[in-house]
């Protein structure tokens, strides 16, 4: 029986031949992995499981990066939960801060992410990965200590989506604006309990990072996973990351899919997802006039290297307005370096920019540029629903890292050729 | 949950409430159930936490649970009182969590339709039966597949692996 790349990676983890879309099984993981928010409620629940031991110190990983460098005393005490964890388990892969990335940015780089392995993390975000070929997902804090705890998860196999993308991007596009386009097209329940499988020129032209970011937003089209093939840029990547082997899967070209939907991306322009939904998508040509308060280029989305050197290319030589308060957030410390190395970090310091040590931060209202009442921000976030970023009557507008740095610089959303021409 | 009969009044809202509402990411810190509960839906509907009565159920639209991971969500419902959910359909991650922590979901389209703010309910949860007693309409949900009937049936999924990790 033919069966797409995300039934192949989860037959292999039930250790089956195949399986269906709809079954309930139990796979084993190769990767379980939790935050500063989630861990603690995790941790509780593997005690209360009477587990003693994680199935294996070298495949759980607890990342402390939203309410990091602590923002209180709660978060810091949360940490010490983490911290403890780590230490009395034995956690070969434990980073704090001054290490630590943002999890979705960091785990794929430390080599921790491979093609054809199934990973759950207890943070919604954790389908970032389906870009390497992995089966990755979010589930909640018990499953995560059932993961911990036994090596395993249970799953219902998802139906899959086949995503064909035709054409050629223009300038100034990048995968952000392939996925808002495509969460506006499908709605935020539009691959409810799905797998998104990403396919066609376009993807086999778009960089890893500009794939990790589409993988990323999978659940907010309410997909299960996000999950792209195996290619030679995907093994450029991870070479040297690495001194596992890993397997490559791919669909079979009869694989049955829920449903097939073809675009043509050729003319597609930078997307802003208006408040207060991913889904709610339209061209920047469209915003209106749109003035800000705030612009955040950074988060598991859009915090790794070529959104940083999109950012300094449009910052290069320029202002940010006086009236946009611009915080740039790399989403790792080797990301920072290379910030700094090649030169980025001073345009940002001279554009007037605030640049930030690695964390979820503001993304989801937590610290780092939290909004009051009234006030709009532009992000490159991942969701702009009510009191997201801070106060219940603020505003997020969710764009690509070119239209958020053009956007500083003119004070309300823009298109990046507007300043660069 | 089996055989358990809820009664309660209803708390209707839409499409796609989201756990950023259902508990903001400011409150994120906490982890104990009663103190999330009272901050529970207070960035959708202020007066929720200051009204809600133990027993009440919330009932709503497409994509209940939207968003993050956060077992929180599910955990400041179970904490303000909220004895159950009834959506058109919910999303996935809130749907596991839900389950896990014991917090009784059910899926019924009909019967959101059918119901309004204030209805009086009655919800045979091993029926999967609704009945609206203010309008005297009755509604079926399916019942869980058997695997989840297990994890709840057996108090959640902490029993269920503190039983393997014995075996």
């Amino acid at each position: 029986m033919a069966q797409t790349i995300t039934e192949k990676i989860l037959a292999w983890h039930a250790g089956r031949d195949k399986v269906r879309p709809g079954e309930l099984i139990n796979a084993r993981i190769d990767l379980a992995l939790a935050n500063d928010i989630t861990a603690p409620l995790s941790l509780e629940a593997f005690r209360e499981m009477g587990a003693e031991r994680v199935f294996d110190p070298a495949k759980v990983v607890l990342v402390p990066d939203h309410f990091t460098p602590a923002r209180d005393i709660a978060a810091a005490e949360n940490c010490v939960l983490l911290r403890n964890f780590a230490r009395e388990q034995g956690l070969e892969n434990y980073f704090d801060v001054g290490r630590v990335g943002i999890e979705h940015v960091m785990i794929p780089e430390e080599g921790l992410a491979l093609p054809g392995e199934v990973i759950v993390g207890a943070d919604s975000h954790t389908c970032t990965y389906g870009a390497l070929g992995a089966f990755s997902t979010g589930v909640g804090s018990t499953d995560l200590a059932m993961a911990m705890a036994l090596g395993e998860v249970w799953l219902r196999v998802p139906e899959s989506i086949r995503l064909e993308y035709a054409g050629e991007l223009r300038s100034w596009v990048g995968g952000k604006d392939i996925i808002l386009y495509t969460i506006g097209k499908l709605g935020v329940d539009g691959a409810r309990y799905r797998a998104m499988e990403f396919h066609g020129p376009a993807i086999d032209a778009l960089s890893m990072d500009g794939r990790f970011t589409m993988a990323n937003m999978a659940i907010e089209a309410g997909a299960k996973n996000g999950i792209f093939h195996v290619d030679v840029k995907t093994k450029e990547w991870l070479e040297g990351r690495s001194p596992r082997d890993y397997r490559i899967f791919s669909s079979d070209s009869d694989a049955s899919y829920a449903e097939k939907i073809e675009f043509e991306v050729s003319d597609l322009e930078p997307q802003v997802a208006f408040p207060h939904l991913p889904s709610n998508v339209r061209p920047v040509s469209e915003a209106g006039d749109i003035a800000l308060d705030q612009a955040v280029i950074g988060s598991c989305t859009n915090g790794r290297l070529e959104d940083m050197e999109i950012a300094a290319r449009i910052l290069k030589g320029r202002q940010v307005d006086p009236r946009v308060r611009t915080i740039v957030i790399p989403g790792s410390q080797p990301i920072l370096k290379e910030m700094v190395k090649r030169g980025w970090m001073e345009i940002f310091l001279e554009a007037g920019v605030a640049v930030s040590t690695p964390t979820c931060g503001p993304c989801l209202g937590g610290h780092m540029g939290v909004l009051a009442k009234g006030e709009r921000a532009v992000s490159t976030t991942n969701r702009n629903f009510v009191g997201r970023m801070g106060h219940v009557g603020s505003e997020v507008y969710l764009a690509g890292p070119a239209v958020a740095a053009a956007s500083a610089i003119s004070g309300r959303l823009t298109h990046p050729r507007e300043v660069m021409d | 949950m089996a055989g358990m009969v809820l009664e309660g009044k209803a708390w209707r809202y839409g499409r796609n409430v989201d756990t950023d509402v259902i508990i903001p990411a400011r409150h994120l810190s906490l982890t104990d159930p009663r103190e999330l509960g009272e901050h529970c839906l207070e960035d959708l509907d202020p007066e929720f936490v200051n009204r809600v009565e133990a027993g009440d159920i919330i009932v709503a639209e497409e994509n209940f649970g939207s968003g993050s991971s956060r077992e929180h969500a599910p955990l400041a419902l179970k904490g303000c009182g909220v004895s159950l959910v009834i959506a058109a359909s919910f999303a996935r991650i809130f749907y596991r969590n839900a389950i896990n922590v014991g917090l009784p979901i059910l899926e019924s389209p009909e019967a959101v339709q059918g119901i309004k703010m204030g209805d009086h309910l009655r919800v045979d949860l091993e029926e999967g039966l609704i009945e609206n007693i203010s309008t005297g309409n009755k509604y079926h949900s399916p019942p869980f597949p058997p695997f989840m009937r297990e994890i709840i049936a057996g108090n959640g999924l902490v029993e269920y692996v503190k039983r393997r990790l014995r075996g």
